[in-house]
């Protein structure tokens, strides 16, 4: 299965969906809530946080493991999502759509340069991630 | 662990790549973790029934005329009282006190029994039985392991599915009996045991058949389940598992096991040992854990009361049974009521939780691992 192409990923298997206006929506990959398993646990930062590009800006825990999630851009949280703090087996359900995570302002959009296109993150999990 | 050893396999692993299970290296061997998902498993093991492979466990088949006596030495239980066709569960404790393994005793015959041992232990078991056999015992003991598979049928619609594959009574086969019967063709010995707090069987089978077996019992409707979800379900069972909850550094007493463990005979091995920890009194207890704050608390976590350190987590989960995060852990005495507020260190969040009454899910009102006597 292909990844959408409307955003950019991080080896870390998050992925930045960027609009017109520099507000960007942060969320785990489909590869990443599958390796993961079940979701029962989701730590996000409050809105007016910092978030630092290739830095740790929360845990996500299934039954068997926990991982960090790794921010793919800096900036300014302005909203996390309040659903999959409570129901946390949205982002099995939906990785790409309802179980987002963060709405972050851009600091710096020339980070996006050093994102991975949907065809590139696909190649990478192809080479054995 | 040598984690070079090359895996073992069980005869239904062909099966469990068929099914799409997602398999992992567990104590030595190729085991399945989960087939679709370790909580949509754990749920249809509470709500209708779910099967596990559990061949990767030991099977020990020790007879003749001294079994017994050279298993009364070994085991915390006395199997002389146990009657034919009856399982217990109990302890292998080493002569410090310390518990080399649990495992579940079945009494097969006059003169044979089985032992289930951990498949992590199933070695140090082995040995420690040869320690205790004497060269005039008339007791032998053999692996039966790999010549058989294990298979645990587990959940409230587990005798319905099993019913049209055997000839056995089961209504009259009760909790922590043994029989020998046939399931779905092949030669089986039934037992009303498990590791997941519901009603189901256990059953071993000759190896060649376990395929046939499993078959049979999905058509009946019972869910593949894998290892993930057998965890979380002892641990909503409040079931200790080995490597976690106990391990030789812990002792039956501090455990919440003593009541498993008949101290009044000459020959058990372990006898002095536990009679001074028993006397001198455990200085931590081994508890159940109900997250308060949000977070899961997991093995090796700290738990605080207060600024200090009373205990240490062995065990955590999310439970989808209570929706709520659960564990396990030893805690100083005074410490250890249900209902006392502690913290946990959760990767250096002081996170509140509430020591618990266990089990945490009891599925009847009659204890899960049958006691002595």
């Amino acid at each position: 299965m292909s990844s959408p192409s409307d955003r950019r990923y991080i080896k870390d298997h998050d992925w930045v969906q960027v609009e017109d206006d520099g507000a960007a929506t942060f969320g785990i990959t489909d590869y990443a809530q599958d390796s993961l398993g079940d979701v029962v646990f989701v730590e996000l930062p409050e809105p007016g946080s910092q978030v630092s590009q290739s830095e740790s800006f929360g845990e996500i825990e299934s039954v068997k493991a926990v991982s960090e999630l790794v921010a793919p851009l800096s900036g300014t949280v302005t909203e996390r999502n309040e659903a999959v703090l409570d129901a946390p087996e949205l982002v099995n359900d939906s990785p790409y759509a309802d179980g987002w995570l963060l709405k972050v302002e851009l600091a710096d959009p020339a980070e996006l340069d050093n994102l991975m296109s949907a065809e590139e993150y696909d190649s990478f999990l192809a080479s054995g991630s | 662990m040598d984690s070079n050893r090359v895996l073992k396999d069980t005869p239904l692993r062909q099966v469990h790549e068929a099914l799409g299970g997602r398999m992992v290296p567990f104590a030595g061997w190729n085991m399945p973790v989960q087939y679709s998902s370790i909580l949509d498993e754990a749920r249809a093991v509470r709500s209708g029934a779910g099967m596990f492979d559990v061949s990767h466990m030991g099977r020990l088949e020790i007879r003749g005329p001294d079994a017994a006596s050279l298993l009364n030495r070994v085991l915390s239980a006395n199997v002389s009282k146990l009657r034919i066709g009856r399982a217990r569960y109990c302890l292998i404790c080493n002569e410090r006190g310390g518990i080399i393994d649990d495992a579940i005793v079945y009494r097969l015959g006059d003169q044979r029994y089985m032992l289930v041992p951990n498949a992590s232990n199933a070695e140090a078991v082995t040995a420690w039985l040869y320690r205790w056999r004497e060269s005039t015992d008339h007791a032998d003991i053999h692996a039966l392991t790999e010549e058989t598979a294990m298979i645990a049928l587990q959940g409230p619609a587990a005798q319905m599915f099993l019913s049209g594959l055997t000839s056995c009574d089961l209504p009259s086969l009760r909790l922590f009996r043994v029989v020998e019967a046939d399931a779905a063709g092949a030669p089986a010995i039934i037992a009303r045991t498990g590791y997941t707090g519901e009603d189901g069987f256990e059953l071993i089978l000759p190896a060649d058949a376990a395929a046939s077996v499993w078959e049979a019992l999905a058509r009946a409707g019972a869910e593949p389940c894998g290892l993930g979800s057998r965890d979380v379900l002892r641990l909503e069972a409040g079931l200790p598992l080995h490597g976690n909850d106990i391990d030789t550094g812990t002792n039956p007493f501090e455990a919440g096991l003593d009541r498993f463990v008949d101290i009044d005979r000459e020959e058990y091995a372990a006898r002095e040992a536990l009679i001074r920890i028993r006397d001198s009194g455990p200085a931590r207890r081994l508890v159940g854990l109900e997250m308060v704050g949000r977070g899961i608390a997991r093995q090796g976590h700290a738990i605080l009361s207060g600024g200090e350190t009373v205990g240490i987590v062995t065990s955590g989960s999310y439970s989808p049974t209570l929706d709520r995060a659960i564990a396990m852990g030893y805690v100083r005495e005074g410490c250890s009521d249900p209902g006392t507020s502690l913290y946990v260190d959760i990767r250096g969040r002081r996170v509140e939780a509430e020591v618990a009454l266990l089990p945490f899910y009891a599925e009847r009102q009659v204890p899960i691992l049958a006691p002595i006597g």
